[in-house]
């Protein structure tokens, strides 16, 4: 593949190795793009379960570049927030595309953040030395929720005002009158009201987002300090040739740079599916009654978090006391936030774990889908039990790991990763 | 190796059928059949709508120029036909009557139904539309089967004539008598007989599921050429990723 090289190319490509020398000697250009993509060297045995993270910086830069243009056209007033959002749909070029965008890659963001989570739970990534990598990306979560339901009031449908009353009145459970006024200052008024709505969409548009942005590169900079982890969950370090690259890693560009592309071909074929062809989702991302302009007076037959929320909601109404329930719900995220200490075992991927945790990751797993699903569902005797009993295995997933992962009989974990290329 | 593949499979497969459909109660209802491509179809229900509806029910997220697009009607069509005197074509279906009146006639507002479709689906705005039936306790003489309470009257009474509900009494396990309302019986004829009346409300209801989207068709034609390219997107990708990977053993 050798190009003729004529004198005038020549002096483009000199006068382009001039600049980055002049670039070079003012800001690492170079040395970061060595350190964090060219010479990042990550391990060769990534497998499906290992796109969900670039695909989830991908749907961060989505939801940041369309909600930049939402934003242009949209108006953060009781009054105009309903008939704004209509006007995006139906009178601004290509404002529908951008909207169905927005809405699908909030749903579509949870989606690739809980399975990048589940990977994190299946191939211990979260052991030593990665904690700190856990509890950023933990904090990304939380930033997230914070995030997707900041950002579910902006429609001002009737589900929209509905649910942010639901949740903003849960810190109402907390007693000795804390509780009460503390919900008044969330609001900033004494109902859900325009002030909410522009406080929400300055927390939704600037705060929460500047806050994900920094953890996302927090989250980056820990990840490539300690470098990935791998399916058989041992450290590619410990093995390096006479140049101090491991054996077993491959530099991120272009071998994983160019997997992901594939990975965003398939992501955004999936993606554009549902925003083409099914942007409500059978009133799963955008509910039905949502298409109803808010009604203070007028409540909804049945309340409904968005999907992912849902799990915890469940938890929330399987305790019949209210603040036992708010403390239970905010139990389980924590649960998340210390699972690196509660884990004993000697190893890190389930590849080399005993049946006990292989069970008790598959039982978890059931739960969480479980109360997802009965978190939408109205209330009923046979359902709150059902949500208790899944409950209870959540919460003991992560109370019992520091037992069962310490009995289980684990499996020699090879030397060198196992890839069959 | 493979049980792992086993737990994220079990996992996954749980995951969508947790998103499976929620349970509705209520009444059984009949599909609307509507078909949203069938552009007649829509112009007789946007004259459906103007004539019938638009008296107390504004759409006021839909523009006239808009329709005279997507229903490939004439500018002119639109003003003669769908318009009332006074408006002009980048105008919105506004209607005339005071929210404020509205209230105080009919016990509240009647909605504004550019959204209609979408927030409750076009198979109960077509039962709806059909399941008023006589009910002499209630002010307006009527009541709907869909909706009990209704504040609307029968509007559409004079096309499709006036029905009473057929009860049967039912004796429950514990020998308790109940009364179920399991039909509707006509009482007079309307203008129109039963096929041409569903008809006529399959239009309407056509008509309302546009107008809560007016993209809809069009997002979808987009969204096949989308995927196509997305679909010779992977492929390049895929050929680039194997090239790329082939050394690495």
């Amino acid at each position: 593949m050798k190009s003729e090289r004529t004198p005038a190319f020549e002096r483009v490509t000199d006068r382009m190795q001039a600049l980055l020398v002049w670039i070079d000697a003012r800001f690492p250009l170079s040395k970061m793009w060595r350190e964090h993509i060219s010479e990042y060297y990550a391990p060769k045995n990534f497998n499906f379960w290992y796109y969900f993270g670039s695909l989830a910086m991908l749907v961060l830069v989505l939801q940041i570049v369309t909600g930049i243009f939402l934003t242009m056209s949209y108006k953060p007033s009781a009054a105009e927030a309903f008939a704004s959002v209509e006007y995006i749909m139906r009178d601004v070029n290509w404002g529908w595309l951008i909207r169905y965008m927005h809405s699908t890659g909030a749903s579509a963001f949870f989606i690739v953040v809980y399975l990048h989570m589940f990977r994190a739970v299946l191939y211990g990534s979260y052991k030593k030395p990665r904690e700190l990598l856990w509890l950023f990306g933990m904090l990304i979560y939380v930033a997230l929720m914070a995030e997707a339901f900041f950002g579910y009031l902006l429609p001002w449908g009737q589900m929209s005002y509905w649910g942010a009353q639901v949740i903003v009145s849960l810190f109402g459970a907390i007693p000795f009158g804390i509780g009460e006024a503390l919900v008044e200052w969330v609001r900033g008024d004494y109902f859900i009201s325009d002030i909410t709505l522009n406080r929400f969409f300055a927390l939704h548009v600037i705060a929460v987002p500047f806050a994900l942005v920094f953890l996302v590169i927090a989250h980056i900079l820990a990840l490539h300090e300690v470098g990935s982890n791998n399916p058989d969950g041992i450290e590619i370090k410990e093995h390096k040739d006479a140049d101090g690259i491991p054996l077993d890693g491959i530099p991120f560009h272009p071998y994983y740079t160019v997997k992901d592309i594939m990975g965003v071909a398939v992501f955004l074929a999936l993606f554009s599916a549902v925003v083409f062809f099914a942007p409500e989702m059978g009133g799963y991302f955008l509910e039905h009654a949502n298409f109803e302009p808010a009604n203070s007076l007028k409540t909804p037959e049945h309340i409904a978090p968005v999907w992912y929320f849902t799990p915890f909601y469940a938890i929330l109404r399987a305790v019949p006391d209210k603040l036992l329930g708010v403390l239970l719900m905010g139990a389980a995220i924590v649960m998340l936030f210390i699972l690196p200490w509660l884990d004993r075992s000697p190893v890190r991927s389930i590849r080399y774990r005993g049946w006990i945790f292989k069970l008790a990751v598959t039982l978890f797993a059931v739960s969480f889908v479980a109360l997802g699903y009965l978190g939408m569902q109205p209330v009923s005797v046979a359902y709150t039990l059902a949500a208790r009993f899944f409950a209870t295995i959540y919460f003991l997933f992560f109370l019992l790991m520091p037992f069962y992962t310490r009995w289980d009989r684990t499996k020699p974990v090879p030397d060198r990763v196992t890839f069959h290329g | 190796m493979v049980k792992n593949r086993w737990v994220g499979a079990i996992a996954l497969g749980a995951l969508i059928l947790s998103s499976s459909s929620v349970a509705a109660g209520g009444p059984k209802m009949e599909a609307a059949n509507n078909v949203l491509g069938n552009v007649r179809s829509l112009q007789r229900g946007a004259r459906h709508f103007v004539n019938y509806c638009m008296g107390c029910h504004s759409a006021k997220y839909v523009r006239y120029n808009r329709l005279a697009d997507d229903l490939q009607l004439s500018e002119q069509q639109v003003t003669d036909n769908l318009m009332f005197v006074g408006t002009k074509l980048l105008d919105t279906m506004n209607i005339a009557m005071d929210p404020l009146d509205a209230g105080r006639w009919f016990g509240q507002v009647p909605p504004d139904l550019s959204l209609i479709a979408r927030a409750k689906g076009t198979d109960y705005v077509f039962n709806y539309l059909k399941g008023f039936y006589l009910d002499p306790e209630r002010r307006n003489g009527t009541d709907n089967l869909f909706l009990p309470g209704a504040s609307m009257p029968h509007v559409l009474w004079e096309l499709q004539g006036l029905q009473k509900p057929v009860y049967e009494a039912i004796i429950d396990v514990n020998g308790s008598v109940h009364k179920v309302m399991v039909g509707f019986e006509r009482v007079t004829e309307g203008l129109l007989n039963p096929e041409e009346f569903d008809q006529f409300v399959r239009d309407l209801t056509n008509f309302l599921e546009y107008i809560s989207e007016p993209v809809k068709l069009e997002r979808k034609k987009l969204g096949v050429r989308v995927l196509l390219f997305l679909l010779v997107f992977f492929l390049f990708s895929y050929l680039l990723k194997q090239e790329y990977w082939k050394d690495i053993k």
